[in-house]
Formats: C-alpha cells, structure tokens, sequence
C-alpha cells in the first residue's frame, strides 16, 4: 500500500470543531478525553463517552478518519486511566491513537493488536533512528515529527524510515521541543507532559496596573502591555523579559505557524499529512482553517509547479490566528 | 556514619573555553564523586573540546577511580548529528547515557548497557521496565518528578536510580538558540557567544525577578535546585545517587557539602547556612515537593 500524501488532519476540541472540520474538508480529525490523558487538558474542552460516539459516528459516515491524542505521560498512581483510554479508543473505533509513552504503547500493542499507533510530537522524536526504534518495537505507522526540524531535516528523514510523517502546517508554535519542555511546570507546578496543559488557566491572573495590563502566571510576571497594545494569553514563552538591560520576546514573539507557502515542498519530499494546531480554538477557527487548508491541498495536488497561495486565503488565516503575525519557524533555517 | 548514596557530577551544560574545561575535570578528579558525565549534550556547534579530548578526560578520570559515562545530545536533528552519537556510541570502553531515542536504538543494537537520561521522559514503572529490558541499568527521572511519585515506581531488578540534586534546572530544549538571538545572530553564524556566559544568560521578568537562564538552545531554570535539605528524605525512595551539575563556582565545595551531609558530618539544620554562600543564585527545591519547580519550600 503506498503511502498516503498530505492529508489534513484537522482539531476537533468539541463535538461541533469535529463537525465543522469534517464539513470543511479535513481527511481527518484528532480529538482527546476530558482529563489529563491529553495535552490540551483545558475545562470545557474534549470529549466525554456520548460525544465520541457520535463524533465517530458522523465522521465515518462521510469516510473520515477520528485520532485519540492519548500524549500526556501516564504516572505510576493513575496509568489505569491511560490505559482505560486506549480501551475506549479501541471500542469506540478510533482510526489510530497518538501516543507519547512507550509504557502505553507496549500497552496497545498487547491489548489491541490491531489499532495503528500514531507517535505524538509530544514523544520529541526528531531523527529517524529514534522514529524507527519506536516503529520496531511498537509498530508506531506514523510520527508528528516536533516544530525545530528545517524542512531538509526532514526530508531526510523521510528518505530513512518507513514510517509516515506528518508535519504541523498552522496554528500555535511551540519553540522548544514539545515534550522536552518544562517551563511551565517550573512556573506554576503543572506541565503538558503530566497535566497535560501548559500555562494553565488556573494560574493565570490579567491586572490592570497604572503601568499597564500585567499579564501573570502564578505570581511571575510574564508581560506588561501599553494601553496601545493587545494584550495577549500568557504562554510564558511568549512574553517580554529582561537580559542584559534589554527588554524584549527573548524566546518567541507571540506569532503562529503558518506553513502554507512550503506545500508544494512538502509534497514533494512525501509529507503523509499537514496538521492543524488548535483544539482549544472555536469551531469557526476549524472551520475557517480548514477551508483554506482543503483549497490548498487540493490546488497542490493539482499542480505543484504552479501552486502559489492565494491573497484570499491569507486574509481568511490571518483573521484567526494569535497575534496576526506568521512565521515559517525551523522549517525556515534562519529562524533557528 | 556513611551512606550508600553516591554523588555524580553531571555533564557540563555550558561552553566554557577548552583549558577552563580541562582544569575543571583535572580539580574534579580529586572530589568525592562516584561518577562523572562527560561531552556536550546542549549544542552540536559548540566544539572547544571534541570527542577526543572527551576521551581523554574519561581516561583520566577513570584512572582517578571515577566511573565515567559520555552523554549523548538531548536533540539530535541531523545526518552529522547522528554521526557524532553513533562514535560516541561506539568509543569502546566507557559507558554511554542516552538523552534521546535515537540514541537508546543504537545501545540497544550494540547490545551495550546505558543509563536512561533526564530527558527521555520515564514517568511511569513499565515505560522504566522496558528501558530495564533494552538495557538502562541507571535511570534519572524527569527533574519535575516530586519524591512522592518516585517512591511509588517500582525499580527493576538491577536497576539505579540518580535524581537530579543541584543546579540550575535543564528546563527546555529548542532548535533555536537564544544566546544567538539575544545577540541579533543567526544560530548558523553565532560567533559561540555563549562562551562568554559560562553560568548562561539571565532573563529576569519585567519587574527584575530572576526567572530563567538562557544557555544557548536549552533554557534552564533562573534558580538553583537543591536537594541539600532533603536529603534526610530519601528513605523510602530508590534513589541510590545524586546528579549534582557543574557551576563555574564552588563546586568542589558543594560536592564536600553534599558528602558532608549524606555521612551525618553536616547535619540538616547546618545545611543552609553552608550552602547559601556557594549558591550562585536563589536556591530553589519546589519540584521535590510536587510544587512549582521555583518554589522554596525549605530554608
């Protein structure tokens, strides 16, 4: 069977996300549970036992395929639970399940002979000895290869396993390596590998000061704006610090992905498929997103050589992303 | 009274110019730790020392009695990166902890017993089995890991377990390197200005609090992780070692604390007094207690 190209795999953080993502043209959608199994762990988010079901239900009637993130790291008080989430997934008829943990892993493999395994970018697996090291011992049949690889980086990896790739095209960009990442468990205790969150709500605290809209997770502060300017959601690696009697985005300036120029290279160096960031986003951001992605995908396929993205399509994805502001991230080498 | 639990001295996280790196190893030849982890794990680009030299450090030091052990690169992201690990993989006689995945293939392929490093995530008792099964014969848990979760991993047979006990906290990794963009450098032209902050950089919050260290492509806590105090609380738990990092200052006094208080010379209520002025920053231990990693919650 040959491998698939570019499919849009597209975020469902709600019944309705699903459903706007398969209406717009998604090949399919990842959803996670409503605990800590997944790393979008946020109140009113995610799906419970009805909504899975009928999520399935709806996507595979339009021949759609439904991903379970499971990519948080099950802990030694609560691994029942993550392994009860593989059993619900099995059940409910998941295409694949997006693991991080090889413990789980070894889990689904025994228990669920036949559900495919998708290894999440959480696993931080950036090179292809470790992609098929996991692709050996577990079977793993694709990888969300983390945003710090330049696109012949991944070409070449491409060139060396047998495992589908699939790339992140839009939406947040994390700058460190996902899973390899503890800034935010440093910060306020709870972080995306165990909690399944980074900054969390919880800790968040917005207050207007005489100096400005301060912006704090669990007390450290992580932005201070103007009233001219917007403020934003404290993802603490996004905020203005000091070095050196400099102020300044000393890690990343709070810009989203937006990969869309590099289809047609993605397409040529085998790309399995294009993922979406934004469970946490409305189901208008999927909705919109998607659009924009199908229409691309397809004028890609249609002819590589003469693909260019359309202004309209530009307009339509900078009025949902965060901070109206793009960048290629690592896939463009000088952003390094 | 002397204790069973060993010290180790971590791999160096920073870029300290070559003879400031081969005295520091010379001094530490001398120190009461069991083990030392050598070779750059941070950044590919970073080349005062190459593996040579490394190898010639582990010589030394094993000659001194140390047991030595290389550490791989926490990211591995090219064909010359994975050419660098697999010599290191294949050095001969030293031992070889893994910081990544692909790293952990080529021991399990060489048939070589590994130590399962900090950053590959081992949360839970059976991901640490497997590693047991493709050969880790040491562990270091994820530094975020409180003590209660650890007493509650069961250990595999044969199986050591070194925690994370002083030092600034390897927090984050990144393809990009935030020394560089603090200079307004492309990481592929970055002059190595990170040689010129052999304890990183500081990113203080806007209200001047010490938040972060920016150390080339890693981010590492802006405070001081110490164990020093709960040491009385390792009872109950597997660990058998403490990883304690290398600073560029006092750290042949902080190896003698740490010893002085495991064998009881040093009791718990001196600890503080002793360590505060070798600390190079704000101490903090939060991580230990399951809180946020830069709480204090001892003084």
């Amino acid at each position: 069977m040959s491998k698939p190209l570019l499919e849009l795999i597209c975020p469902a953080g709600s019944l309705p996300a699903l459903k706007a993502a398969v209406d717009h043209g998604a090949d399919g959608v990842y959803l996670g549970l409503k605990d800590n199994t997944n790393a979008r762990n946020f109140s009113g988010l995610n799906f419970d036992a009805k909504a899975l079901a009928e999520g399935v239900r709806y996507a595979h009637a339009k021949n759609r395929k439904v991903l379970m993130a499971l990519n948080t790291y099950p802990q030694p008080a609560t691994l029942k639970r993550w392994q009860q989430a593989v059993d619900t997934a099995a059940t409910a008829g998941l295409d694949a399940i997006i693991l991080a943990d090889p413990g789980l892993m070894a889990y689904a493999m025994k228990t669920h002979p036949h559900l495919r395994l998708h290894l999440s970018v959480q696993g931080s697996a950036t090179n292809y000895e470790a992609i098929n090291f996991y692709h050996e011992h577990f079977g793993i049949q694709r990888a969300v290869v983390p945003r710090v690889l330049s696109l012949p980086q991944v070409e070449n990896v491409v060139q060396h396993t047998p495992v589908e790739i699939e790339l992140f095209g839009f939406g947040g960009l994390c700058v460190m390596v996902e899973g390899r990442c503890l800034l935010s468990s440093y910060a306020c205790g709870d972080s995306p590998n165990t909690f399944g969150a980074c900054s969390p709500g919880h800790a968040v605290r917005w207050q207007q000061t005489p100096t400005g809209m301060e912006t704090r997770l669990n007390g450290v502060l992580i932005d201070r704006y103007a009233d001219h300017e917007k403020a934003g959601y404290p993802t603490l690696c996004k905020g203005r610090f000091e070095v050196q009697g400099e102020t300044y985005y000393a890690l990343e300036e709070p810009t989203s992905l937006n990969t869309l120029e590099m289809l047609p290279e993605m397409h040529r160096i085998g790309i399995a498929a294009i993922k979406i960031e934004g469970r946490q986003r409305s189901p208008a951001y999927v909705a919109q997103v998607t659009q924009v992605w199908r229409a691309a995908i397809d004028a890609v396929k249609r002819n590589p050589a003469t693909f260019k993205p359309q202004p309209a399509w530009l307009t339509q994805l900078d009025k949902v992303s965060e901070g109206s502001m793009h960048t290629l991230g690592a896939y463009y080498r000088p952003w390094k | 009274m002397t204790s069973p639990i060993k010290l180790a001295l971590g791999p160096l996280l920073y870029y300290w110019p070559r003879d400031t790196v081969l005295s520091f190893y010379e001094q530490a030849a001398s120190w009461a730790v069991d083990t030392v982890y050598l070779g750059e794990t941070v950044c590919s680009r970073r080349h005062e020392l190459r593996l040579d030299d490394w190898l010639y450090l582990a010589e030394m030091l094993s000659a001194a009695g140390k047991k030595v052990v290389l550490s791989t690169q926490t990211l591995i992201e090219s064909e010359s990166d994975l050419k660098a690990l697999r010599k290191v993989v294949d050095n001969g006689p030293f031992r070889v902890e893994a910081n990544e995945f692909g790293a952990v293939r080529l021991l399990f392929e060489a048939g070589m017993a590994f130590v399962a490093g900090p950053a590959l995530n081992v949360y839970n008792p059976d991901t640490l089995a497997l590693l047991a099964s493709w050969g880790a014969v040491r562990w270091v848990p994820p530094v975020e890991m409180p003590r209660t979760m650890l007493a509650a991993m069961p250990i595999p047979a044969g199986m050591e377990t070194e925690v994370f006990a002083y030092g600034r906290l390897p927090l984050a990794f990144s393809s990009r390197c935030f020394t560089a963009r603090h200079y307004n450098l492309q990481k592929d032209s970055c002059q190595f200005r990170c040689i010129d902050h052999p304890e990183g950089l500081l990113m203080n919050t806007r209200e001047g609090e010490g938040f972060l260290t920016i150390n080339g492509t890693q981010t590492q806590s802006g405070k001081v992780h110490t164990l020093a105090q709960h040491l009385g609380e390792l009872a109950g738990t597997p660990v058998a070692a403490l990883r304690l990092s290398p600073q560029a200052q006092h750290m042949a006094e902080v190896v003698a604390t740490f010893r002085d208080v495991l064998d009881g010379i040093l009791s718990a209520a001196q600890v503080a007094a002793h360590l505060q002025p070798l600390l190079p920053a704000p101490a903090c231990d939060g991580y230990w207690l399951g809180k946020a990693g830069l709480d204090l919650t001892s003084v």
